[in-house]
């Protein structure tokens, strides 16, 4: 038998909230969440958030130092490198989510695979990956872009994504096989196959759930380090092609011919990419030390 | 032990031959080679006849699989060929570049280890203190501000200051330990930010890691004082893994500086790299690939092994 007392009110349960508890525990996390979701904001209005067309070429204000006009100044061409920059953020998030988003979920399936059949199959999904990462990264990406050109579809460089998405595969396969090793032996893997599922519905409804954690946090390590790719590149002159706004191109090619000029023009891009991928870095470490504080990338 | 670097060096077989698969088959699949570059680059016309006989010179008329098993012969017997843009063997000039860039890489090891080390160690010792959360911040700030900016920046406070602009020639350290110093430092320190943090937060974690061995408390218990259990102790075992990824890092610059020495207007490994992909330069582009990846496969092998020289406790068995 229970006995509540009358008089008292029952002492209200506090309602587990993932995000508050997020918030308190990891402060720099939230923080650099509301600059991801900033920069969101900015790469899906664009076009209202941005003061002028970020293709508009203006003569009368060649290389026009930052001002109440123009607040990030204007490049050789009279663009304002403050809208460039808006809608430069659509172009880097687009390519750092989805070649993350493609790289590290084939390494997880990868990954999960490798570890649940073992054996033969194990050894040579290793091998393949040792193959990758043994090719190096800006090597890889140099190749892939070089070799298949040109090739975009509704306006993004899908060769572009395939050469970022490469490298980051066989890094996620090989951390989430290891945690997927541990997973393999549970009894519940054992059950399912026990009742006789098939070896796809053990991967994806009985592995894969379990391995979300180190799945989520590299994806958004590797968002990071997509758009620090995309924008090598595009500096290389590699990735995206102007007349596009894209942070990494707009460091390259004249603008170190203005470096005593109109040092703006290499200041602003940096500090957004920079900006970005710090964002994106601080949360994905927040989101490791939230969600499983004994991982380690 | 013996068994397991036998087998681990067996491994790398299979390893390196798909390498030199994928980049093979991967430069051949796109349509194009060399040969209309260098002969059709510049606009001028030239006839099919020309264009066949280049290509039967450069033996790019041969069978896919003939040309891939004569690339193999060669490479067994150290051979690599030569480029097919200058002529001149792969291996000489693969060799004229690697100095500079294993200078810069060996700088900004050094560097980065020098600054990762306190850095590293501070924070793990005064852990959720400010001084933990100013190395968060300045680590994370090393992976996400991109090298070749941070080079730029300096180029800019440099000539903003003295005046100073990268010269265009590289000078060998031994012909002037000065000029080669000044030059190379700049892409040592820009590259070497990056690479610090990455050792700096290894360290970090995996001393406190460390610290909470039962070989800490032991020490402590006996009296050690505390800054000998840390540099003796601590440090010791939390370095290994510090190790593995500076191992990795250094590879990485090896093949991976292309951005920094196209700011710095270095003729390096990567600026080759560059160079004969625009070429369609085969057998240049294969020559490089093989070569970082199997630096890459050794300095693997390499870690592995001295983690059980160094940690007693690490026992392979084959």
């Amino acid at each position: 038998m229970t006995f509540v007392s009358p008089s008292l009110p029952a002492a209200k349960p506090r309602q587990p909230n993932v995000y508050v508890d997020f918030c308190r525990q990891q402060p720099l996390g939230a923080v650099s969440f509301v600059i991801i979701v900033l920069m969101m904001f900015a790469g899906i209005f664009s076009p209202l958030v941005a003061p002028y067309d970020p293709l508009e070429i203006d003569f009368a204000s060649l290389l026009a130092a930052p001002s109440a006009d123009h607040w990030c100044g204007t490049d050789a061409y009279g663009r304002d490198i403050c809208s460039r920059l808006i809608y430069g953020s659509r172009t880097a998030l687009v390519i750092g989510f989805t070649s993350s988003f493609v790289g590290s979920t084939l390494g997880a399936i990868l990954g999960i695979a490798s570890a649940y059949f073992g054996g033969r199959i194990d050894d040579w999904i290793q091998r393949f990956v040792d193959i990758l990462l043994a090719f190096p990264l800006i090597v890889l990406a140099l190749v892939v872009v070089a070799a298949f050109r040109k090739f975009t579809v509704g306006g993004v460089d899908v060769n572009l994504i395939v050469a970022i998405a490469i490298p980051i595969l066989p890094r996620v396969a090989r951390v989430v096989r290891s945690a997927a090793l541990s997973v393999r032996v549970m009894p519940y893997v054992d059950a399912a196959r026990a009742v006789g599922y098939s070896h796809t519905r053990i991967i994806f409804r009985h592995m894969a759930p379990n391995v979300v954690a180190p799945y989520l946090i590299m994806l958004t390590a590797f968002i990071a380090q997509a758009i620090l790719a995309e924008a090598s590149l595009s500096f290389l002159g590699l990735g995206v092609t102007e007349p596009t706004a894209a942070w990494g191109l707009m460091l390259s090619g004249n603008a170190a011919d203005f470096y005593r000029q109109a040092p703006w023009m290499i200041l602003f891009p940096g500090i957004a990419i920079s900006l970005a991928v710090f964002a994106f870095n601080l949360f994905g470490d927040s989101l490791r030390d939230f969600l499983d504080p004994r991982f380690k990338v | 032990m013996l068994r397991y670097t036998v087998n681990r060096v067996l491994l790398m077989i299979p390893t390196l031959l798909g390498v030199a698969v994928l980049v093979f088959f991967l430069l051949r699949v796109v349509p194009g080679d060399i040969v209309e570059i260098k002969l059709r680059g510049d606009g001028g016309s030239v006839t099919q006849e020309t264009i066949d006989m280049e290509r039967k010179r450069l033996g790019l008329d041969r069978p896919l699989l003939t040309q891939f098993g004569g690339w193999m012969v060669g490479m067994a017997t150290l051979d690599f060929g030569n480029s097919m843009w200058t002529e001149r063997p792969v291996v000489t000039e693969i060799a004229g570049r690697l100095e500079l860039s294993l200078q810069v890489a060996i700088m900004a090891t050094v560097v980065a280890v020098l600054l990762a080390i306190p850095m590293g160690t501070m924070a793990a010792l005064f852990r959720d203190s400010w001084i933990d959360y100013t190395v968060r911040i300045l680590t994370i700030g090393g992976l996400s501000i991109p090298s070749f900016w941070f080079g730029m920046l300096i180029m800019l406070t440099l000539l903003a200051l003295f005046n100073w602009l990268p010269p265009i020639t590289f000078t060998p350290i031994y012909v002037d330990p000065i000029a080669n110093l000044t030059q190379l430092i700049w892409p040592a320190l820009a590259v070497g930010y990056r690479y610090c943090a990455v050792v700096a937060r290894m360290i970090r974690s995996s001393l406190l890691e460390v610290m909470n061995e039962d070989y800490i408390r032991t020490a402590r218990a006996k009296g050690v004082y505390e800054r000998l259990v840390i540099a003796r102790h601590a440090l010791r075992n939390a370095l290994l893994p510090a190790i593995t990824v500076i191992g990795l890092e250094f590879t990485f610059l090896i093949g991976g500086l292309v951005v920094t020495e196209q700011v710095f207007n270095l003729n390096g490994i990567g600026q080759l790299f560059v160079q004969s992909v625009s070429r369609n330069d085969f057998t240049l582009i294969q020559g490089m690939v093989m070569l970082i990846a199997a630096f890459y496969v050794f300095v693997n092998l390499a870690i592995d092994l001295l983690y059980a020289v160094f940690d007693p406790r690490i026992r392979y068995n084959a």
